[in-house]
């Protein structure tokens, strides 16, 4: 039998897994929530902005924190770049072209990786001390990571529901076609949205980079993953995201103490699966 | 349609007599992109029976590792001939896609739903084959137990010829089931479905039925496929046989080629396989992704300007040229 301790202590690493997760799923679920696609290749981006912390720490010896502010910007750039020139000119499309053509840049992107960077896995190694609670160690770096998660949720939160444009963006989320017709301009929407997104992506990958390594095929790794925690949230549903990334990060976490970290994967995608059938709308959605 | 008959018919000998055409000491090299192209063009075929209906899969690797890894499995524990084992194999495919397709049938699951449910699907099989490592020999892959020599019985040929007929022979297969499909009432009911599932239960199709039909068929075809790729290259791996990479390769190669017409998926598959190796004798190992790089970048472009894909568009504008042309002769 496994001591009880290092299932409390595989449940709070669960919990601060969670909130990184959550920040890529708010992220991907913005932007398919405003304009209704699901950028497979999301993950992908947030590998480069790991690699643009990665070099600026490690190889030019910036601080953290300013290497972590131009990976948001970063992001933030590239989710732009991405919508103005991939999505935007398929915008009215078959669904099936737009999810593909975000896959063609997900190749693009880890074969170019590949190139530039070759395969190694590149770590930043922080010097921050592990925490022993009652038994349970516990990584400094993790706490510090779900802190600034959480902080940058909020973040989110606020700007969708206090300021003008975020109004706009929960507006076009609701209703395409009645938004274009109150005036509200979609094209600018979509910007904002497509940064914003961006710019999580970026957050995110400083707040991974300082905990895992960083490789071409890092988005194959956690992209399904995060693909998955939205359509459990339901896709679109930021509350619902939130509370999915917790749910699937604790099966892994503790399934991989239990059984195996393979294992632990599987049992959450199968969790996915099933919800799938018993809960289309997401774990929040009401039974219709 | 006389000319296209023509041309198939040139092209069909040409594929035949193959591998006796002089090539020089490039023969086994050509020989084995060959075969790679008509088993990966039967696969694109197999995922294309249910994609053009939009259930677009992407986890099609699920059923090409479940394929491969029964078959082996059976042989390398088991010694049961792939013969057998194969039949063994697409069966179990089948029953997979059964206990995948039912529920998401039932409840609707379509569009971006269908396609992460199938990408979550192809991820528990990559990741059940490599936390089985005990037996399937984990990311390190497996490799077929070989047979004494050449045998019939063992599907093992030194000589590759004979692997190029028999693919030949698995690709014309893949064409005929396409083309049955493509004539059925099968494809009037798909149609309807895949433009509106309540308007089509409206007017008395059974969507059901029809959909676990096409998928059991596309997932069976993919599971030969898987086969006869494990039984050429004798080798199986979870990463290059399930999983999303697999699996967005497959769909990417059809979109490239077409995925409303017969030969779209062969042309796609042959376009990327030659591109791939193009690239990888022109970079060689010097510029490693360099060319899945310029892959990448191709398959954004192309759907972005040619949504329909290369043979697809060809064909459109092939046919606004003859079509008036005989019309005109018909009238008079």
């Amino acid at each position: 039998m496994i001591d009880p301790i290092f299932l409390l202590e595989a449940a709070v690493n669960g919990v601060l897994l969670g909130g990184v997760l959550a920040l890529l799923a708010l992220g991907l679920n913005l932007i398919f929530g405003v304009v209704d696609i699901v950028w497979i290749a999301y993950v992908d981006l947030v590998m480069v902005c790991m690699y643009l912390v990665y070099f600026l720490v490690m190889v030019y010896g910036w601080p953290l924190w300013l290497a972590g502010a131009l990976s948001v910007a970063l992001g933030a750039l590239l989710g732009l770049a991405v919508h103005l020139l991939i999505i935007t000119p398929i915008l009215g499309k078959a669904p099936v072209n737009q999810l593909l053509a975000t896959g063609g840049l997900l190749f693009f992107l880890q074969s170019f990786a590949t190139f530039l960077w070759t395969t190694d896995h590149k770590t930043v190694r922080l010097a921050l001390p592990i925490l022993e609670v009652g038994g349970m160690f516990l990584s400094f770096t993790r706490l510090i990571a779900f802190a600034i998660s959480l902080v940058a949720m909020l973040g989110l939160w606020v700007f969708l529901r206090r300021t003008y444009i975020g109004t706009a963006i929960r507006a076009v989320s609701q209703d395409r076609e009645a938004m274009a017709l109150m005036g509200a301009d979609p094209q600018r929407v979509y910007f904002v949205t497509s940064a914003v997104g961006g710019a999580m992506a970026g957050l995110a990958g400083a707040l991974l980079i300082i905990q895992y390594s960083v490789h071409p095929f890092f988005g194959a790794a956690f992209g399904p993953l995060t693909f998955m925690i939205c359509v459990l949230g339901g896709l679109g549903n930021m509350v619902g995201a939130f509370v999915a990334s917790f749910v699937m990060s604790e099966i892994i976490s503790i399934g991989g103490v239990v059984i195996s970290t393979e294992m632990g994967y599987v049992i959450a995608f199968v969790v996915f699966i099933v919800m799938m059938f018993a809960r289309p709308g997401g774990i929040l959605a009401r039974r219709g | 349609m006389r000319p296209g008959r023509v041309a198939g018919a040139a092209l069909l000998a040409l594929l035949a007599l193959g591998p006796f055409l002089p090539m020089g000491g490039m023969r086994q090299y050509i020989l084995h992109v060959l075969i790679q192209i008509l088993i990966w063009s039967f696969i694109g075929g197999a995922w294309s029976v249910m994609g053009r209906f939009g259930l677009v899969s992407l986890g099609h690797g699920a059923f090409l590792g479940l394929g491969a890894y029964t078959v082996t499995l059976l042989w390398n524990f088991y010694s049961l001939t792939p013969w057998i084992g194969g039949v063994a194999a697409a069966a179990l495919t089948v029953v997979v896609a059964l206990v995948v397709a039912y529920p998401c049938s039932r409840f609707q699951v379509v569009g971006h739903y269908f396609a992460l449910v199938t990408l979550a699907v192809g991820e528990v099989v990559r990741l059940l084959i490599i936390a089985e490592r005990n037996w399937t020999g984990g990311s390190l892959g497996l490799s077929l137990k070989p047979a004494t020599g050449d045998s019939l019985l063992a599907m093992q040929f030194a000589d590759k010829r004979v692997f190029y007929y028999a693919s030949l022979v698995l690709w014309l297969a893949g064409l005929w089931i396409w083309y049955r499909v493509d004539r059925s009432m099968a494809r009037a009911a798909m149609e309807a479905i895949g433009e509106d599932e309540t308007a089509a239960a409206s007017v008395g199709i059974h969507v059901t039925r029809f959909k676990m039909g096409i998928t059991m068929l596309s997932a069976g075809l993919t599971a030969v496929g898987g086969v006869a790729y494990a039984q050429y290259i004798s080798y199986v791996n979870p990463d290059t046989l399930a999983g999303i990479g697999v699996s967005l390769r497959i769909v990417f190669a059809v979109v490239l080629g077409g995925m409303y017409s017969l030969l779209g998926p062969t042309v796609g598959t042959a376009l990327t396989i030659a591109l791939g190796e193009y690239l990888r004798v022109v970079f060689g190992l010097r510029f490693i992704g360099m060319a899945e790089t310029i892959y990448g970048l191709l398959l954004i472009l192309f759907i972005i300007f040619l949504p329909s894909g290369i043979y697809g568009s060809l064909r459109d504008v092939v046919a606004r040229f003859v079509r008036p042309a005989r019309l005109a002769s018909g009238v008079r």
